[in-house]
């Protein structure tokens, strides 16, 4: 039932790739406009590299929120879904593993790719895309509270953006945290591993508060 | 086997309904008559176990639903205003992936053989997005089909059907009635069931 659940969104997330796309270019071109907006100083790119790299990160998976349970619930497949005989924390876990997939991965897979415009070393870079495959989780995890608690409201996708962008924040600071680290020679080991501490955190509460917050817009 | 006790409903400020009671057995018809805003919708919600009772209980087969959980989950199919289908999928795609997620796989001569039945045989590899309003409600009642629930709870289930379809969808809950299905059923239309016990609730305003 999981696995089907999470193919059924990777499915519908191909047929609207278009908005999958769009998520991808917007986390492109706010990266790309940094370098081009500073100059082309290398120390002070360098610097600046990690927090551009993250905040564009937590912006880019801001954007997508809205289709983890929007669609869904406007066409009432997410009633259905929760009326099936399966524990609503895995069918939570599900649709976020999926949107993760469509959503975050690709920005991962990219990161490297315009870290380079920043003049970034290449051990640097690989601590760009570690960073981001352990926070990047968190973020959906966290997202799909706010996602679930602001479901068919008016103006949800400000709502959406004032109740997490602050929680985002330990994120934020740990990801850039260890990029910084390796900027500036340092090992970036601590910080990952409280990276990979909120990841665990998070994976074990989230979707349990997701669930109630489901029920409750559902209702 | 399903039993309805002191049930009350307030949405917003208005009381809906209170007190309400009545309990059903196998082969059982429940039709659920009542105004526009008395309440039907709300009380569907409330039996698949979607919404909180304000007061009152639920039970299946003799245990609190909120208690079952899951397993209530297993025996009850909702057919709510909404179909549930997906737009991007295709007829027989919908079907499929629906019955996959809720846990009974089914394979594509079956699903093809259920759309037959009601009457989208031609459709079946269109995207639900080039359907009538009418066909897709035909797609929603053939995932009722899909399902091996005992409870039916059927909402309007007769919205933007033709004739054909009104009497195909009163053939199948004849037949899931004899085969010891129990449906309740909220419309303001007739239908023509050879169901040999049906009970009637009012709700008024």
């Amino acid at each position: 039932m999981f696995g089907w659940l999470v193919w059924r969104d990777l499915i519908l997330a191909w047929r609207r790739r278009a908005d999958v796309l769009a998520t991808v270019f917007f986390f492109v071109i706010v990266v790309s406009l940094f370098p081009l907006g500073i100059g082309p100083e290398r120390e002070t790119l360098r610097s600046i590299a990690p927090g551009v790299v993250w905040v564009a990160a937590l912006l880019a998976s801001m954007l997508s929120l809205g289709r983890i349970f929007g669609n869904d619930y406007q066409d009432g497949t997410l009633e259905q879904l929760l009326l099936t005989p399966q524990s609503t924390y895995l069918i939570v876990l599900g649709k976020i593993l999926a949107h993760w997939l469509v959503s975050e991965l690709p920005l991962v897979i990219i990161a490297p790719l315009l870290g380079l415009q920043f003049g970034l070393a290449q051990n640097s870079l690989a601590i760009v895309v570690v960073s981001l495959l352990l926070g990047t989780p968190v973020l959906s995890l966290i997202g799909s509270i706010g996602a679930a608690l602001t479901l068919g409201l008016r103006a949800a996708n400000v709502l959406v953006a004032l109740l997490v962008l602050p929680l985002y924040i330990p994120v934020l600071i740990f990801g850039t945290g260890a990029v910084q680290a390796s900027v500036g020679g340092t090992s970036p080991q601590p910080y990952l591993l409280l990276l990979g501490a909120t990841l665990v955190l998070t994976l074990v509460f989230a979707p349990w508060a997701t669930s109630a917050a489901l029920k409750i817009s559902v209702e | 086997m399903l039993e309805v006790i002191n049930l009350g409903c307030i949405r917003g400020d208005r009381r809906l309904f209170q007190d309400l009671n009545f309990s059903a057995e196998p082969g059982e018809l429940i039709e659920l008559r009542g105004a526009n805003g008395s309440g039907k919708t709300s009380l569907a919600r409330i039996l698949c176990g979607l919404a909180t009772p304000a007061a009152g209980e639920v039970r299946w087969q003799g245990k609190n639903i909120r208690s079952l959980g899951e397993e209530y989950f297993r025996d009850v199919a909702y057919l709510a205003h909404q179909n549930g289908v997906k737009d991007e999928l295709s007829a027989i795609e919908n079907l499929r992936i629906s019955s996959a997620v809720s846990g009974h796989a089914l394979k594509r001569d079956r699903a093809q053989h259920i759309l037959g039945r009601i009457g989208l045989n031609s459709q079946q590899n269109l995207p639900a997005r080039s359907l009538s309003a009418g066909q897709r409600r035909r797609l929603a009642l053939a995932r009722l089909l899909t399902s091996n629930a005992k409870f039916w709870i059927l909402d309007e289930v007769l919205t933007s059907l033709d004739d054909a379809a009104v009497q195909l969808s009163g053939q199948f809950i004849d037949d899931h009635l004899k085969n010891g299905g129990l449906a309740i059923i909220a419309t303001h239309q007739e239908l023509n069931l050879s169901a040999p016990r049906v009970q009637r609730i009012e709700l008024s305003k």
